[in-house]
C-alpha cells in the first residue's frame, strides 16, 4: 500500500493506476485471465486425474453459475441487508420462463438472446410482486416470508401438473445458438462457458458499478441505520424494493443460463437447499463483498463438487467397511448449515470482508479498547 | 396521550375477553357443521400440534424477537428421539392393551423426549444464539437458519430421507362413540395432552415467579436485568419449555402418525409459525389459538379437494396477516413496532 515500494511494483504502478481509473476494463481483464487460466490448470496433475478437462469445463460453467447467482443474492443481503431465504425461487421462475418458450414440450422455440433479457425481466417481476407487500415489514419477518416463498415455487411447479408436467420437469429445452455461427451442444462446453463467463464480467461490472451509485449508498444508509436513512429523505421501501428487484433479475437470467445449459427443468432443482447453498457462500465469502462472494461461491461449488464426490469415490475403493455406506454428498447440506453458524460466531464479516462491513460487525471491539 | 392509550387498550382487553370465548364457540359450532365430525376431530387433533410447536416460536420471539428458524427442527429432532426411546429403549413396537403399562409407558416417553429436547433446545441457545445477542439482526437470524439446516441434515445423513416407523403406543383401534361417529380415542388422547401442557404453560407463565421474569423480560429486558431479573437464565428457561414443548408436540407426532420423517420439521415449523403471526406473535394464548385455525384451514382445504394447495393456502394467510395485521388476531407484545 505505501508509496514506496519495489523495483516491481513502480514498473506496475502505471498498469495499477490505469486499471483503478478504468475499473471496469480491470474487471474484465481480471475475469478473462482466470478464466483461461482454470482450463489451463486442469491439464496438471493432479487435476487432470480427476476429470476431462471438458468435464472441468463443464464444472466450471456451473461455478460460474453459482457465483453470480452468489453476486445476486448479495446485492440483496450484502448491500441492502435484506434476508432473502428464497431465492432459489426467483431462479426456477427464469428456468421455467425460458422452459415455456424453448421446449417441446409447449411446442414454442423463441431464441434464446432475448429471452436472456425476458428472465431478468421475470425475475424483477415477481421480486416486486413479493416485495412491494412484505417489504415494509420488519427483517426478520421479511426472512420468514422469503422462506415461505422459496418453499411455495417448487411446490407449485409441481403441483400445476397441466402447465410444468409435475416432478418430471420440463426437458429437451433448446440450447442457444448464434444463427450461421455457433450452435451450442450438450458435447462441447465451451461455447456455453464462454457465455457463462461473459454475463459473469457484465453483471460483476453492473454491480460494482451501482455500488457506487447513488442507489448504492442509499442501501449502505439503509443497511447502517434504517431510521436515519428514512430521516434523511430517503424512501426506504423502494430502495429496498429496488435491492429485492435487481437480486431478482439476476437470479432470473441465471435461470435461463442454467435451465439452457441443462437443458432440463423440474421443481427438485430448486429446492430449499440451493437458496441455502448461496447464502452459505455470500455469507462465506463476506456479505457485501462482490468479489468476496463469487470466490466463495467457487470455494463452496469446488468443495462440494469435486472434493466430496473424491471421497466418496476414494472411500468405495478402498472399501473401507463402516465409511463406505455414508454418502459424503449428502454431508454437504450439513456443511452448508455449520458455515452460517461458525461463519457468524466466529467471523460475521467473511473471509474476505467487505471495508464497510467489517466496522459494522466489530461494534464491541470499539467498546473494549474504551471510547474517550 | 399515555392515559389515553392506557384506557383504550384496558377497554380492548374487556372487550376481547367478552367477545373472545364467544367468537371461538361460534367458530367451532359453524366448522363442526361444515365439516362433519370426523374432520373436526382430525383438525383439533393436528391443530394441538401445530400450537404446541407454535408456542415455542412465540415464547422465543416474544423474548428475544428471534425468529428461531431451527425450533421447527428441534420438533423433527423430537419426535426421532421418541422414536428412538420408544422402539429401543422401551421395547415397544405397537399398541399396548395394558392401560396401566400404557399409562406408565407414555408418562416415560413424554418426560425423557422433554427433557432431552430441553436440553437440546437450551445448547443451541447457549452455543449459538447467545454469543450473538448484542450482534446485528442478521447474524442471528442467519444462524437460527443454519442450525435448522444442521438438524435437519444430520437427521437425515443418519437416519435417511425416508419415513420412519413409530410405535404407536396408544391402540389405534380403541374408539368412541360420538353422537353415531366413531372417535378413535387416540385423536382425543393427542388434544387432551396438549391441553394439559398448554394450560401448565399458562399457568406458569401467569403464576410463578420465572414466568413473570419471563413476562417483564420480553417487555423490557434493560429495565428487568436492573430489577434483578437474570435475564441470561430467563433467556435459558423460555428456551428450556419452548423446546420441551417441541419434544412434546414430537412424541404426540409419533404416536399419532405411527411415522416420522426428517422433512416434517420445516413443513410444520412454517405452519406453526404462521400460527404464532396468527394469533400475535409473542402471545402464547394466541399462538395455541392459531394453531388450531392454521388446521381448520388445512382440513377445511383437503376436505374441499384442494388438499396439495394446503401449504400455499397457509403461507398465502402468513403474508397477508403480516401484511395487515402484523399483530395478528389477539395482539402481541411485540407486534407494535413491526
Amino acid at each position: 500500500m505505501s508509496r514506496i515500494g519495489t523495483a516491481a511494483s513502480t514498473r506496475f504502478a502505471p498498469v495499477r493506476a490505469f486499471f483503478r481509473r478504468h475499473r471496469s476494463l480491470g474487471i474484465a481483464v481480471g475475469v478473462l485471465l482466470i478464466s483461461v487460466a482454470l482450463p489451463l490448470i486442469t491439464h496438471i496433475p493432479p487435476f487432470d486425474g480427476i476429470q476431462s478437462t471438458n468435464a472441468w469445463v463443464n464444472a466450471f460453467t456451473t461455478a460460474a453459475i453459482y457465483a453470480m447467482l452468489a453476486m445476486g443474492l448479495n446485492i440483496v443481503i450484502g448491500f441492502a441487508g435484506l434476508l432473502d431465504l428464497g431465492y432459489a425461487a426467483f431462479f426456477a421462475l427464469g428456468g421455467y420462463a425460458y422452459a415455456f418458450v424453448a421446449a417441446p414440450y409447449t411446442g414454442v422455440h423463441l431464441p434464446f438472446w432475448p429471452m436472456l433479457l425476458a428472465g431478468g425481466v421475470v425475475g424483477a417481476i415477481f421480486g416486486i410482486l413479493l416485495g412491494a407487500p412484505t417489504l415494509r415489514l420488519r427483517g426478520d419477518y421479511l426472512a420468514i416470508v422469503t422462506l415461505g416463498f422459496g418453499e411455495i415455487v417448487p411446490i407449485t411447479l409441481m403441483n400445476s401438473d397441466k402447465f410444468t408436467n409435475g416432478v418430471n420437469g420440463i426437458s429437451g429445452i433448446d440450447k442457444p445458438s448464434i444463427p450461421g455461427i455457433l450452435q451450442f451442444t450438450l458435447i462441447n462446453p465451451w461455447p456455453m462457458y464462454a457465455l457463462a463467463i461473459t454475463l459473469f464480467t457484465l453483471i460483476m461490472i453492473m454491480i460494482f458499478r451501482l455500488q457506487d451509485s447513488r442507489l448504492g449508498r442509499t442501501w449502505d444508509a439503509i443497511r447502517e441505520d434504517e431510521l436515519a436513512a428514512e430521516s434523511s429523505g430517503v424512501n426506504i421501501v423502494i430502495a429496498k424494493l429496488q435491492a429485492f428487484a435487481v437480486g431478482a433479475s439476476i437470479a432470473g437470467i441465471v435461470g435461463v443460463v442454467n435451465a439452457a445449459k441443462l437443458t432440463i427443468v423440474t421443481p427438485d432443482q430448486f429446492r430449499f437447499s440451493v437458496s441455502i447453498s448461496v447464502l452459505a457462500a455470500v455469507v462465506l465469502g463476506g456479505m457485501g463483498n462482490t468479489i468476496g462472494v463469487a470466490t466463495g461461491a467457487f470455494i463452496i461449488y469446488l468443495f462440494q463438487n469435486i472434493l466430496l464426490k473424491q471421497i466418496n469415490t476414494l472411500v468405495e475403493n478402498f472399501n473401507i467397511p463402516v465409511l463406505s455406506t455414508i454418502d459424503f454428498l449428502q454431508f454437504q447440506y450439513v456443511l452448508y448449515g455449520i458455515v452460517l453458524v461458525l461463519m457468524m460466531l466466529k467471523r460475521p464479516q467473511g473471509i474476505f470482508p467487505a471495508r464497510r462491513r467489517m466496522r459494522e460487525f466489530a461494534p464491541l471491539k470499539i467498546g473494549k479498547r474504551g471510547v474517550k | 396521550m399515555a392515559t389515553a392509550s392506557v384506557t383504550s387498550r384496558s377497554t380492548g382487553r374487556t372487550l376481547g375477553a367478552l367477545r373472545l370465548p364467544t367468537i371461538i364457540a361460534a367458530f367451532l359450532a359453524i366448522t363442526l357443521g361444515v365439516l362433519g365430525i370426523d374432520q373436526f376431530v382430525n383438525a383439533m387433533t393436528l391443530g394441538a400440534i401445530y400450537a404446541l410447536v407454535a408456542l415455542g416460536y412465540t415464547m422465543v420471539y416474544g423474548i428475544i424477537e428471534l425468529i428461531n428458524f431451527a425450533h421447527g427442527d428441534v420438533f423433527m429432532v423430537g419426535s426421532f428421539v421418541a422414536m428412538l426411546i420408544s422402539s429401543r429403549l422401551l421395547g415397544n413396537v405397537g399398541g399396548i392393551t395394558s392401560v396401566p403399562l400404557l399409562i406408565v409407558s407414555v408418562l416415560v416417553l413424554f418426560v425423557l423426549t422433554i427433557g432431552a429436547m430441553a436440553l437440546v433446545g437450551a445448547l443451541i441457545e447457549r452455543l449459538a444464539y447467545r454469543p450473538l445477542r448484542r450482534a446485528p439482526k442478521l447474524a442471528p437470524l442467519i444462524t437460527a437458519i443454519g442450525v435448522s439446516f444442521i438438524l435437519q441434515n444430520i437427521i437425515q445423513f443418519f437416519i435417511g430421507p425416508t419415513f420412519t416407523k413409530v410405535p404407536q403406543l396408544v391402540p389405534v383401534e380403541w374408539a368412541i362413540e360420538i353422537s353415531g361417529a366413531r372417535v378413535p380415542l387416540l385423536n382425543l388422547f393427542v388434544i387432551a395432552t396438549s391441553i394439559i401442557l398448554m394450560i401448565g404453560l399458562q399457568l406458569f407463565i401467569s403464576r410463578t415467579r420465572t414466568g413473570r421474569a419471563m413476562r417483564t423480560t420480553s417487555m423490557d429486558r434493560d429495565a428487568s436485568s436492573l430489577m434483578g431479573v437474570d435475564i441470561n437464565r430467563t433467556i435459558m428457561i423460555t428456551f428450556l419449555i419452548g423446546s420441551g414443548l417441541a419434544g412434546a408436540a414430537g412424541v404426540v407426532h409419533g404416536l399419532y402418525y405411527g411415522n416420522t420423517n426428517s422433512s416434517i420439521g420445516f413443513e410444520s415449523g412454517l405452519k406453526a409459525f404462521t400460527a404464532a403471526v396468527l394469533g400475535g406473535i409473542g402471545n402464547t394464548a394466541g399462538a395455541a389459538l392459531g394453531g388450531f385455525l392454521i388446521a381448520f384451514v388445512e382440513v377445511g382445504a383437503s376436505a374441499f379437494g384442494v388438499g396439495r394447495w394446503g401449504g400455499a393456502i397457509v403461507f398465502s394467510l402468513l403474508v397477508i396477516f403480516l401484511v395487515f395485521r402484523p399483530t395478528g388476531l389477539l395482539g402481541s407484545h411485540s407486534g407494535d413496532r413491526a
